[in-house]
C-alpha cells in the first residue's frame, strides 16, 4: 500500500469511526464498494421480484378498496427497487448491468419470494410478516455508513409501515370473520412463519461476512439479533390477531427478557436460495419476460426522444 | 478543484440517460435533491420522478437535471477549495463578546 493509499484508508476509517457518512465520490476500499454493490443490488432485486407474489392477487382482491390498496402497495415496492438501483448506481455500476446479473442468476434476491401466494390470506401474511421482517432489517440500515443507501432506506421505511398495517388489517378481518376465513388466515401464517424467520439470514456462527459489515457500519445488528427483535415484536401482535405461530417451543423467557423459539430448518433455506424453492423458476422467467416484452416501449421512447432532441428542454 | 461528477454520466443500454431529481416539499422551501431516475427525455424524466419520488404528496414542484450537467467541487472535506471560509471567525456573531449590560442583540 502506498503512502497516499494509507492516508486515504485512514481518512475513510476515521469517517466511519466518527459515525459520519461515506458519500459517492469519497475514496473507499474496493471491498467496501463491492460489498455495498452486492447488498444494495440484491436488495433492489428483492423489491422488484417481490412484486410478483402479491400482484398475483390484484385481479382477485375481495373488494375494490382492497384492490386499490394492494395496487398502491405493489407500486411502492417498484419504487423501492428504483430508489435502491439509483443508490447502487452512485457506486459506479449501471442499472442495466444489475438487471443482467439478476437475469443470469449471478445475483440473488430474497428467498422469501420463491414461495407461492395460495390464498387471499397470503397477502395479509406477507404484509404483516414479510414486510414486518423487512422493516426490522431496514430500520438500522437508515444509519448505514453509505449515504445514498441510508437515504434510500429512510424513504423506504416511511412507506413500509403502511405495508405492514394493511397486512395486519387483512388478517385481523379474516381471523375475526367466519370459521373458514379464520382457518384461511391461520393456514397462511403457518406457511409464512418459518420462511419469514429465514429472511434474516443464517445464524451468526454461520455468517462469515457479518463482522466485516459491522466494522464498516453497513450492518448495525447481527442476523440473530434482528431475528430476535422481530419475534419479540410479532408474538404479542399474533395474540391480538387471535392466531397462533407454528412453533411449539415459542415461549417467553423471563431470564433473557426475550421469546425463545424452536430450531430453524436451515437446509430448507439453502435449498430455496439455491434454486430449489417452489417458485424460483417462475419468478425469474416472469421477470425476464416482462423485461424483454417491454423492450419496444423503451426503444420507442428513446426514438421519440432522439427525434425531438434539440426542441425539448434538455 | 472543480470537476465533473465522474460516475454520474451513465446511460442504461436503451440509451436512457440519468437525471437528478430535486423536489420542493412545499411553498416557501427550496428544491432539495431526492435521487435520480432514468428517462429518455425531460418530459418522461418529470413523469418518472413524480411516480418514483412523490407518491405521497412529498412535493409541489419538481426539477430534473441531466446528471451530466451537474458540476461538483471535489468531495474532499479537507479540500483547500473551502479554506477561505475556515479562518474568518469574525464572520460569526459569537466572535464578538458583548458587554453584560446588553441583554439581547
Ligand atoms: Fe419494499
Ligand atoms: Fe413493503
Amino acid at each position: 500500500m502506498s503512502e497516499t493509499d494509507a492516508a486515504l484508508l485512514a481518512r475513510f476509517e476515521a469517517t466511519i469511526a466518527a459515525d459520519e457518512r461515506i458519500e459517492p465520490r469519497d475514496w473507499m476500499p474496493d471491498a467496501y464498494r463491492a460489498t455495498l454493490i452486492r447488498q444494495i443490488a440484491q436488495h433492489a432485486h428483492s423489491e422488484i421480484i417481490g412484486m410478483q407474489p402479491e400482484a398475483n392477487w390484484i385481479t382477485r382482491a375481495p373488494s375494490l378498496l382492497r384492490k386499490a390498496i394492494l395496487l398502491a402497495k405493489v407500486q411502492d415496492e417498484a419504487g423501492h427497487g428504483l430508489y435502491l438501483y439509483a443508490a447502487a448506481e452512485t457506486l459506479g455500476v449501471d442499472r442495466a448491468e444489475l438487471f443482467e446479473l439478476l437475469h443470469t442468476r449471478k445475483q440473488k434476491y430474497s428467498s422469501i419470494f420463491n414461495y407461492p401466494t395460495l390464498t387471499w390470506a397470503d397477502v395479509g401474511a406477507i404484509g404483516w410478516l414479510v414486510d414486518g421482517a423487512a422493516i426490522t432489517n431496514q430500520v438500522p440500515l437508515c444509519r448505514c455508513s453509505y449515504g445514498p443507501y441510508a437515504r434510500a432506506m429512510i424513504r423506504i421505511c416511511k412507506e413500509e409501515s403502511f405495508h405492514q398495517r394493511q397486512g395486519f388489517d387483512i388478517l385481523y378481518r379474516l381471523s375475526h370473520g367466519t370459521p373458514a376465513q379464520h382457518e384461511m388466515a391461520q393456514d397462511a401464517v403457518n406457511r409464512w412463519w418459518w420462511p419469514t424467520l429465514m429472511m434474516f439470514g443464517p445464524p451468526d456462527d454461520q455468517s462469515p461476512h457479518t463482522a466485516q459489515s459491522m466494522a464498516w457500519g453497513i450492518k448495525r445488528f447481527t442476523n440473530d439479533e434482528l431475528r430476535q427483535k422481530f419475534i419479540d415484536m410479532i408474538v404479542p401482535q399474533a395474540e391480538v390477531l387471535g392466531l397462533t405461530l407454528p412453533d411449539p417451543q415459542l415461549r417467553w423467557n423471563p431470564e433473557r427478557g426475550h421469546y425463545d423459539h424452536g430450531p430453524i430448518d436451515w437446509s430448507e433455506f439453502y435449498r430455496v436460495i439455491n434454486g430449489g424453492g417452489p417458485c424460483n423458476e417462475q419468478r425469474l422467467r416472469h421477470r425476464i419476460e416482462a423485461y424483454t416484452e417491454g423492450a419496444w416501449v423503451r426503444e420507442a421512447a428513446a426514438a421519440y426522444a432522439a427525434k425531438h432532441a434539440g426542441t425539448a428542454a434538455a | 478543484m472543480i470537476e465533473q461528477a465522474p460516475q454520474r454520466e451513465r446511460r442504461d443500454h436503451d440509451g436512457w440517460p440519468l437525471w437528478e431529481v430535486f423536489i420542493r416539499p412545499r411553498r416557501g422551501l427550496a428544491h432539495v435533491h431526492a435521487g435520480s431516475v432514468h428517462a429518455p427525455d425531460a418530459v418522461m424524466a418529470l413523469r418518472n420522478a413524480r411516480d418514483v419520488y412523490t407518491r405521497r404528496g412529498e412535493g409541489v414542484s419538481i426539477w430534473v437535471v441531466p446528471s451530466r450537467h451537474i458540476v461538483a467541487s471535489s468531495p474532499d472535506e479537507k479540500d483547500p477549495f473551502f479554506d477561505p471560509a475556515a479562518d474568518k471567525v469574525y464572520r460569526h456573531p459569537t466572535f464578538y463578546v458583548l458587554p453584560k449590560e446588553v441583554r439581547q442583540m
